[in-house]
């Protein structure tokens, strides 16, 4: 049955070079950073260290020229991406904008709202996060009950967001908000929210892990202007749908641990013999299929297909890999988790062991995803 | 898949979904030999796909091959096509001319003296159906393919547990047809564990479709069961593996075309038979969960592929034996040389 679609793909002979130059500003760039800090990869913030991507060309790499992009392949991108993500350099800065809101704006925003804000991304000077979530619309992502009345040359907007990642370190949030309370999925929209804006309050939540990064963000009569609507009124939902094939389909969503595999084979290596030699060479096969199948949704993107379906297949076997991977390493070495102390491992381990419930609740919990594969599979 | 590899799959889905038939296959379990099949299969040239051009083959890839391989097991062809095809590509890479007929690979310890074979081979696949096997025996020269007739090895019969022939053939100064051949002497593990890796993404997709078209017809509490989230989650979870054993199998083909100069893609291999092997483990489960005591009945079709899978993932080294070279490599290269190596390949 193919109700899937994984074409293999093979990375193009001349991405080798970029690689290799990405290898080299990381080598410079990361010696000092210890690995439980690079461990945070795409959950690092380190706005210098965007600057310093956008200066390289390396943020909005496939976008227009005109509007700060540098009209580079789908390949050249997942090149530099994996490198990051392998290596553990802090991209959560720009990772947002980069990912889904610059894309967002060249499918659905107006001349305008381009050419403010993508050259600035770009740079690596200007920062995104989400406003989806809230208090009761989780999954139930139509459930979206903050409300966005017309007023006189904008939008008055009240409610809540929740759980949204660097918003206190953003500059803007791309949000979803209620325009019709009387429809459902056609009643919503998206916008762009200045952060600065009067009105709003951010709060920091801390994680179980006791870092806050992710915020609850109130809106109280906040004003948004027409200019900053993104697309037309009510078509809200169509337009996060295909926003969230792009938050779905890169190689974050099984690189996560990464840097815990590197470390417990390094003990591995330090103790001598073969033990574990199997529990590895089992993670390696995983690793080394995920990466074809990432890459292969790459292709897809490169050809101008929609991955969404792929893109959900890959995130849900992604996820379970890198949130495994603790366990595995736990069962195969029994080494004490730590916070402060101990050695590298130790401290990968207690990081991403906090961490590993997260990443099959972001971007679309592993529930969701099945679900929407259930659908491609003709269940639903 | 290319335009070529596409009318390729049409055509021997086409052929097996005509000839491979649930009768053929439970005739072949009680030992009748598919002729019809087989020789559809030989007139249309898959059973010497991989053999070059000069010796009467249709000198394809590997990748074309594996639309092959995979079709035979997502239809459980009750005959050893895949053992054949990998005969013929040794054959071929030995210049030897591959014999009509069904030709096996065997697995053993084996002496070549003077142009004579001894020694035994232990679960030879079909042996008993096979008129000649196609061993590598190594020596301190390199390594050479042998062409061992039949008819003078002891044969001791037995099958795994799909009911498949594995066969114990003893050879004693049995005069054989030998070429030298670059490749690496463990080469018959290595492309057999392909070979099935590649039999099991297609059995893996059967009974995904199956287990699909199962949970939208059988109904319970009033409405087909696969309404229910339940069932829902497990048949997402079951596709995915399927999908990932079929990307890692199809991977390993390509690469192994573009590296037979090379390391074989013994890397990518080993990744693609372990994957195959923690894919049927889930996938078996819960194809047999969601179809419910049906699927536990002789009558209905689930275990032909599903014990299948059960032997497959065993032969040729199973994934604990891949994994286990895999992780021994990886940790003898060091942990900062995974990722490049990943990469590099």
């Amino acid at each position: 049955m193919q109700a899937f679609r994984f074409d293999l793909c093979e990375l193009p002979e001349e991405t080798k070079g970029l690689r290799q130059e990405v290898r080299d500003f990381l080598a410079v760039e990361l010696k000092d950073i210890p690995a439980v800090t690079r461990a945070q990869t795409w959950m690092g913030f380190d706005a210098e260290f965007s600057r310093k991507l956008g200066a390289r060309g390396w943020i909005g790499m496939r976008w227009p020229k005109k509007y700060g992009g540098h009209e580079r392949s789908a390949f050249d991108r997942y090149v530099v991406l994996e490198e990051m993500l392998a290596a553990g350099a802090p991209v959560g800065a720009h990772w947002i904008g980069d990912r889904q809101s610059g894309p967002l704006l060249l499918n659905f925003g107006t001349e305008e709202q381009r050419q403010l804000i993508l050259p600035k991304v770009a740079r690596g000077e200007c920062f995104f996060c989400i406003g989806m979530s809230e208090p009761d619309s989780g999954s139930d992502l139509a459930a979206t009950r903050t409300k966005a009345e017309k007023v006189d040359g904008g939008y008055k907007v009240n409610g809540t967001k929740l759980w949204t990642s660097n918003a206190h370190k953003a500059h803007y949030m791309i949000a979803l908000f209620r325009t019709d309370p009387e429809k459902k999925h056609d009643g919503l929209t998206q916008f762009i929210v200045d952060l600065k804006t009067p009105g709003i309050t951010i709060r920091p939540i801390r994680d179980l892990a006791g870092n806050a990064h992710f915020n609850e963000v109130v809106f109280e009569d906040a004003f948004v202007p027409d200019g900053m609507l993104v697309g037309s009124e009510g078509s809200g939902w169509a337009q996060v749908t295909a926003e969230l094939a792009f938050e779905r389909s890169g190689p974050e969503r099984y690189l996560s641990s990464f840097l815990l595999l590197q470390e417990a084979i390094r003990e591995l290596q330090t103790k001598g013999g073969v033990d574990g030699a199997r529990e590895i060479g089992r993670m390696v096969a995983h690793l080394s299929t995920l990466r074809q199948m990432s890459l292969s949704v790459a292709g897809m993107l490169d050809r101008g297909e929609n991955p969404a379906l792929e893109a959900s297949v890959v995130k849900d076997l992604g996820t379970g890999f890198e949130q495994d991977l603790p366990v595995k390493v736990h069962e195969l070495l029994g080494i004490e988790p730590t916070l402060r102390g101990g050695n590298d491992y130790s401290q990968v381990l207690g990081y991403l062991t906090q961490t590993a419930p997260s990443f099959s609740l972001r971007g679309g919990t592993r529930e969701i995803l099945r679900g929407i594969i259930a659908r491609g599979l003709g269940l639903r | 898949m290319n335009e070529t590899q596409k009318i390729l799959a049409d055509s021997v889905n086409r052929l097996l979904t005509t000839h491979a038939t649930r009768s053929t296959i439970q005739g072949a379990e009680e030992g009748a030999w598919p002729v019809v099949l087989w020789d559809e299969l030989v007139d249309n040239g898959l059973t010497r796909i991989l053999v070059p051009e000069a010796l009467e083959g249709a000198g394809a890839s590997w990748a074309d091959a594996f639309v092959v391989l995979k079709a035979a097991g997502e239809h459980a062809a009750p005959v050893p096509l895949a053992e054949t095809i990998l005969a013929g590509f040794i054959l071929g890479r030995a210049g030897l001319a591959m014999p009509d007929g069904v030709v096996t690979v065997m697995e053993g310890d084996f002496l070549l003296s003077e142009g004579r074979l001894s020694g035994r081979a232990v679960r030879v696949p079909w042996g008993r159906k096979a008129s000649h096997g196609v061993a590598l025996v190594k020596s301190g020269w390199g390594v050479e393919a042998v062409l061992a007739p039949l008819d003078y090895a002891r044969i001791e019969e037995s099958e795994n547990v799909a009911r498949e022939p594995r066969d114990t053939l003893t050879f004693e100064r049995v005069v054989v047809e030998t070429g030298w051949v670059e490749l690496p002497g463990d080469a018959l593990r290595l492309l057999g564990a392909l070979v099935r890796a590649s039999q099991m993404a297609g059995a893996l997709d059967a009974i995904t479709a199956q287990s699909v078209q199962y949970a939208n017809e059988r109904t319970q509490f009033g409405k087909p069961i696969g309404k229910f989230q339940a069932i829902q989650q497990q048949l997402a979870l079951l596709s995915t593996q399927a999908a990932a054993a079929n990307v890692a199998a199809a991977h390993a083909c390509s690469k192994l075309d573009a590296s037979l100069d090379g390391d074989y893609a013994a890397f990518e291999i080993a990744c693609a038979k372990v994957r195959a092997d923690d894919a049927s483990s889930i996938a078996t489960s819960i194809a047999h969960q969601v179809h419910g005591a049906i699927g536990f009945t002789y009558e209905h079709g689930l275990h032909f592929a599903t014990r299948r899978l059960w032997s497959w993932r065993a032969e040729f080294g199973s994934g604990a034996e891949w994994a286990d070279r895999l992780g021994r490599e990886t940790i003898a290269r060091g942990a900062d040389a995974l990722w490049p190596y990943v990469t590099g390949r």
